[in-house]
């Protein structure tokens, strides 16, 4: 039972780094989208997108926390514990991220809608590269069993850093990719083709980076890298092939199913990791799903709860994603006043 | 909204580690409650609002329910994201509490986490689907956030009034053996406390809607458009204020058996005794009681009906198992009482005169007091909330994990505290502003509602145009 709870959890972590983690990568392309003029389309494109959305996909860190601390409390608390300063600058980004995206779109004078807009972009990029380097110290077995006190050195090893720099590699992927296939819907072959590269281009640097943390990965947990080009091998090379798939189709200026495809590589890429944890919840610790410290009956509630959910998000987010797709939602009912680039381009442009 | 001055207030009086972490707690709660009832409450307004306009085809009923939703949109993000904050607090400043008892207290915030999804996605549809999605069809895409609002509430209040009534589990040498979800979730105060929160959610949303019109109507904006917005959240959160009293009654008596030494705290009972006299307002101080209004008996009357009634007084536990600051509890459970009383009264006056004279009341004192009202409703809440919240201490869970013993053992909160106090400031003013700035958009008629082309940044060369650029 906990063996399933376990994957409820990582299930969740998964839908959270596919659907939230494109939205993060939608502030980074926002941030990098250059001067008003220039940026116009794509931070439009990405305005669009993301408004009805990011709301409901920002759920699932919610959901994540919740099942973490129920069905494994005695991690959840040490993980809090030792990796405090990373989680405190994540709220913190995730606080101005929601709050930045919210204002920038009803504030009317430019220049306030451009720190909200800056708010908003530069905690796009600082927030997953925070959660990414918690990760990274999970992995690395930088978290002691009992951990009371925060640890610097827990989330500053270059593979927890690497991973930092992997998860806002990804999220850029991801949402460059996705926007691809948004601005394929709206027939903007320029938005469509600015995307494509900018997809690529994230699509060499989230590999090279995963490939980096995998070699670092093999002084700084071996045992964690044997099991994953071991037992999780499968899943790593599916990442890997879905990578170079988006890669390819990208470069024949095909669109359909890329979103697919891509999602489904990040999506290896955590299951890789859960596969080769397994059963451990902290490695270098003896905390292992079973002994995390909940109850049978815990379980069972997770479980159930988990299949609800199924049963009443999954139609739900179908009906939210259908209607976002065919474009029925539509920002601009409520928007006049559009966003704008960040405070920092902003200088450099005058 | 000055919750975190508030928070301020209510730490200030104990030493410890644990200070800076409940400040902290205080000022981020203090400030979400505020937008979480919003979030239960302002959507059913908005739904009762469209609804009017769409039977009756009343153009300006329709006008209100999109305007409401602008800024529902707003507040919406603010308390996601202010909610996710206290997610992350639960675990990094009360690391202790989630450590022993996150398996029990989790499930309810699981089932919460549930009603926030479907909150969040139709959310999603109903605030971005006005102009594509047909009326009705618009309208039914709103239902489910105020219903999983109520439900939602429900959930998060499970919590807190386990804490103040743990059960429904078994533990052995620190380790939780067994949980029995339904009494989890229905323990024993929360068939208080739910109906409790959930009715102040309602007060505060119709009460603040109510007040933003008052206020125009005072400066002699006396037309259809604010008549018609002050009675949408006036009249339903009048109508639940004698519910609410009635609730706040029977919980008072609760608490009074279930958590003595809070009630005693509450009304200044030092010794358990009988013909216990009330006390309204004044502050203890060293077994005195200065400038309060003493009306004999009233105590034994409330919690048993007779004058016989024997009350516990805090001197039934240690002097360390006792809430620090009494009066502050005290004057906080007589400020929420009495503004609840007020708010009665002016629901009483309303319906007087549309009993006598078929229209609402012509008084200035009346308006002035409808403009109040919101604030008024806020700063009960959140007394209420300081007497639920300071009164169980020093428990975090109820006789079975001290607040101490929960806390972090993390140094650095006071630098969290000060940068989180400042961040919300700035939250909040932001909020406020933007609210106003809506406010004004919409009086200078600039047309929102009309349809306007997504455009990108009016850039001084460039003037907005049509999205694709291609």
């Amino acid at each position: 039972m906990a063996d399933a709870v376990g994957a409820i959890l990582l299930a969740s972590v998964t839908l959270y780094a596919i659907l939230g983690g494109a939205d993060f990568g939608g502030g980074l392309w926002d941030l990098l989208a250059g001067t008003t003029r220039r940026g116009r389309a794509p931070r439009a494109l990405i305005e669009d997108s993301i408004t009805p959305v990011w709301e409901a996909n920002h759920v699932w860190l919610v959901f994540d926390l919740v099942i973490f601390w129920t069905a494994f409390p005695r991690a959840f608390a040490a993980v809090m514990n030792a990796a405090a300063l990373p989680l405190w600058l994540a709220a913190g980004g995730i606080v101005l991220r929601g709050a930045g995206f919210a204002f920038r779109k009803e504030v009317s004078t430019l220049s306030v809608q451009r720190v909200a807009g800056a708010a908003f972009a530069f905690s796009s990029l600082l927030t997953p590269f925070f959660m990414g380097t918690v990760i990274g110290a999970i992995a690395t077995g930088s978290i002691p069993a009992g951990a009371d006190h925060a640890s610097l050195s827990a989330w500053t090893s270059p593979t927890a850093l690497l991973a930092g720099f992997l998860f806002v590699a990804a999220c850029g992927y991801l949402a460059a990719v996705y926007l691809v296939g948004e601005a394929a819907r709206r027939g903007d072959r320029r938005l469509q083709a600015y995307f494509a590269r900018r997809a690529q281009v994230g699509a060499i640097v989230a590999g090279a980076l995963s490939l980096a943390g995998l070699a670092e990965l093999s002084t700084s947990n071996p045992a964690l890298y044997a099991r994953l080009t071991g037992r999780a091998l499968p899943l790593v090379v599916v990442a890997g092939v879905c990578g170079l798939a988006v890669f390819a189709l990208l470069l024949a200026g095909r669109t359909k199913g890329i979103q697919v495809v891509a999602a489904l590589g990040v999506a290896a890429v955590v299951w890789g990791w859960g596969v080769a944890q397994y059963p451990e919840l902290l490695p270098g610790t003896a905390v292992t799903l079973t002994n995390a410290g909940a109850p049978q009956a815990t379980y069972t509630a997770l479980v159930a709860l988990f299949i609800v959910a199924v049963l009443l998000i999954g139609p739900s987010f179908a009906l939210l994603f259908s209607l976002q797709r065919r474009r029925m939602l539509s920002p601009s009912e409520h928007s006049p006043a559009p966003p704008s680039e960040p405070l920092r381009l902003q200088l450099r442009h005058r | 909204m000055r919750p975190s001055a508030m928070a301020l207030l209510a730490a200030a009086p104990w030493s410890g580690d644990v200070v800076p972490a409940r400040a902290q707690m205080a000022t981020t709660l203090g400030f979400h409650i505020i937008l979480a009832c919003l979030g239960i409450a302002l959507p059913t307004i908005v739904l009762l609002a469209e609804f009017i306009g769409l039977r009756r085809h009343d153009e300006t009923a329709l006008r209100l329910a999109r305007r409401w939703s602008q800024a529902m949109g707003v507040l919406v993000a603010v308390g996601a994201v202010t909610g996710t904050v206290l997610s992350f607090e639960m675990g990094l400043l009360w690391p202790g509490l989630m450590r022993r008892y996150g398996a029990v207290l989790g499930l309810p915030f699981g089932i919460e986490g549930l009603f926030f999804f479907l909150e969040a996605i139709f959310a999603g549809i109903y605030l971005w689907g006005w102009r594509r999605l047909p009326g009705w069809a618009h309208w039914w895409s709103g239902v489910p956030i105020a219903v999983s609002g109520i439900f939602g509430a429900m959930s998060v209040i499970a919590v807190n009034s386990w804490m103040n009534q743990p059960g429904g589990f078994t533990e052995r040498n620190g380790r939780i053996m067994s949980v029995n979800l339904w009494q989890v979730f229905f323990n024993h105060a929360a068939l208080y406390e739910m109906p409790h929160m959930i009715l102040a959610a309602y007060m505060v949303s119709g009460f603040l809607v109510a007040g933003v019109y008052a206020a125009g109507i005072l400066r002699g904006r006396r037309d259809r458009y604010h008549y018609s917005g002050f009675a949408l959240g006036f009249v339903p959160a009048a109508a639940l204020t004698p519910f609410q009293i009635f609730v706040g009654d029977t919980a008072a008596r609760a608490i009074a058996h279930d958590q003595p030494v809070k009630f005693a705290s509450m009304e200044y009972v030092a010794r358990t005794s009988r013909q216990v006299p009330e006390w309204l307002g004044g502050v203890y101080v060293n077994g005195r009681i200065y400038g309060g209004v003493k009306i004999p008996y009233l105590d034994s009357v409330l919690v048993g009906f007779g004058p016989g009634t024997r009350v516990i007084g805090w001197d039934s536990v240690p002097p360390a198992d006792r809430p620090p600051v009494v009066w502050l509890l005290h004057l906080c459970f007589d400020v929420m009482v009495g503004l609840g009383f007020v708010l009665l009264l002016a629901g009483l006056w309303a319906a007087w005169a549309w009993w006598r004279h078929r229209r609402l009341p012509r008084q200035r004192l009346f308006w002035l007091l409808g403009a109040v009202s919101g604030l008024a409703a806020i700063v009960a809440m959140e007394c209420g909330w300081v007497v639920t919240e300071v009164g169980r201490q020093p428990w975090v869970v109820y006789r079975l994990l001290s607040t101490t013993q929960a806390a972090t053992a993390n140094g650095g909160i006071v630098t969290s505290l000060s940068l989180i106090i400042v961040v919300y400031a700035v939250l909040g003013t932001a909020t406020i502003a933007i609210l106003r700035l809506l406010a004004r958009r919409w009086r200078r008629g600039e047309a929102t509602e009309a349809a306007v082309p997504y455009g990108p940044p009016l850039s001084v060369d460039q003037p907005a145009g049509p999205l694709d650029s291609s």
